[in-house]
């Protein structure tokens, strides 16, 4: 009995270990900028290239950090749910347009709508590195003290917004 | 020079032939040849000492794009600026250790193909080291216990008779 019992044993673990990585994306690795403060930054406006605006002007209310571009894909699929959250008036969405192209950038935004507040632009991506972005569309959210909450990484989805975001929004600005 | 009509009426004449022929075809190839002929990789950064030290770092890291390659391997963008970052952090005398805890800070363990032994990290470093255990001690189960049964078992003086006689009949069936 024992003899067909154990390899059933092993064989039943092996499976459960394999069907687990199965349910497990490789591409979501987990942020350590998480309960950390938001690397500060001082950037460009998009549309007003000569403003620049700081991190800093955001302490003091949550707000979202949407990294896109005209030339990434996903932010398309993205994007009309971004314009539907700016437009409820829950939070404010900023737009770190991230290695593009001025021109492009904004005609892109002219065509999907525009939700953000304001679009900063890191056209070399070195605020990118700052905020460890390695996969476009990425979305901080970020409290009142300018302390990262949230990190979510390809587009944000109806789901992710109503199990996740939303909630945590709500409960952020609930905080002093 | 020769217009393509003009050499093919050339190569077709009469005067074509022979060892002169063949020594002109090699002729034609090194002329035609020699435009394309290989040139000596052009170095992408002008200091060698900052290249060699920028690519013995990135061997190690993980570009987080194409997973299964190391940023020197990468050919992904991600993989450029964190070159390029590296580069100018070596430029500005940063160490090593300054240099890989920067992108860890941002990026997390994850970027380093060895990671340092920790909680959360002790399953992936002595795993396969468990592993082997486990299949060095079955096996020598497994060796001991089948030991005991091939172990020879002496035969009755009348199962001996029996396997004689028997082995006999089969011979006399065969030269029959």
């Amino acid at each position: 009995m024992m003899r067909y019992l154990i390899p059933l044993v092993a064989f039943i673990v092996l499976a459960a270990f394999l069907l687990v990585g199965l349910t497990l994306n490789p591409r979501q690795v987990p942020s350590p900028l998480i309960d950390k403060p938001a690397p500060i930054f001082q950037l460009n406006h998009l549309h007003e290239p000569d403003r620049l605006m700081a991190s800093k002007d955001n302490l003091g209310k949550v707000w979202m950090l949407n990294v896109w571009a005209s030339w990434c894909v996903a932010c398309r699929d993205e994007h009309p749910l971004l314009v539907q959250l700016a437009n409820s008036g829950i939070v404010p969405i900023y737009g770190l347009n991230y290695k593009d192209e001025r021109t492009t950038a904004l005609q892109w935004l002219k065509r999907y709508g525009d939700p953000y507040t304001i679009s900063i632009v890191d056209s070399d991506g070195r605020v990118g590195i700052d905020y460890g972005v390695y996969g476009v569309p990425e979305t901080y959210v970020i409290d009142k003290k300018g302390i990262i909450r949230h990190k979510q990484i390809g587009p944000v989805t109806v789901d992710s917004l109503q199990k996740t975001i939303i909630p945590l929004i709500i409960e952020l600005q609930k905080q002093a | 020079m020769l217009k393509n009509n003009d050499l093919y009426r050339f190569v077709v004449s009469r005067q074509f032939n022979g060892i002169k022929g063949l020594v002109f075809i090699l002729f034609l190839f090194l002329i035609t040849t020699s435009v394309g002929w290989p040139k000596e990789a052009i170095p992408v950064a002008e200091d060698p000492v900052i290249e060699k030290r920028m690519l013995a770092l990135t061997m190690d890291l993980r570009c987080l794009v194409c997973q299964n390659e190391s940023i020197a391997d990468s050919r992904a963008d991600f993989s450029n600026d964190i070159r390029r970052e590296i580069r100018e952090q070596i430029k500005a005398n940063k160490t090593d250790q300054e240099i890989v805890q920067f992108l860890v800070d941002r990026y997390g363990d994850f970027v380093l193909y060895n990671p340092p032994i920790k909680p959360t990290t002790i399953l992936l470093w002595f795993g396969p080291v468990i592993l082997f255990i486990i299949g060095l001690g079955s096996l020598i189960v497994y060796l001991r216990r089948r030991r005991v049964q091939i172990e020879d078992v002496s035969l009755s003086q009348v199962q001996l008779e029996r396997a004689e006689a028997l082995l006999n009949e089969n011979k006399k069936g065969k030269n029959v």
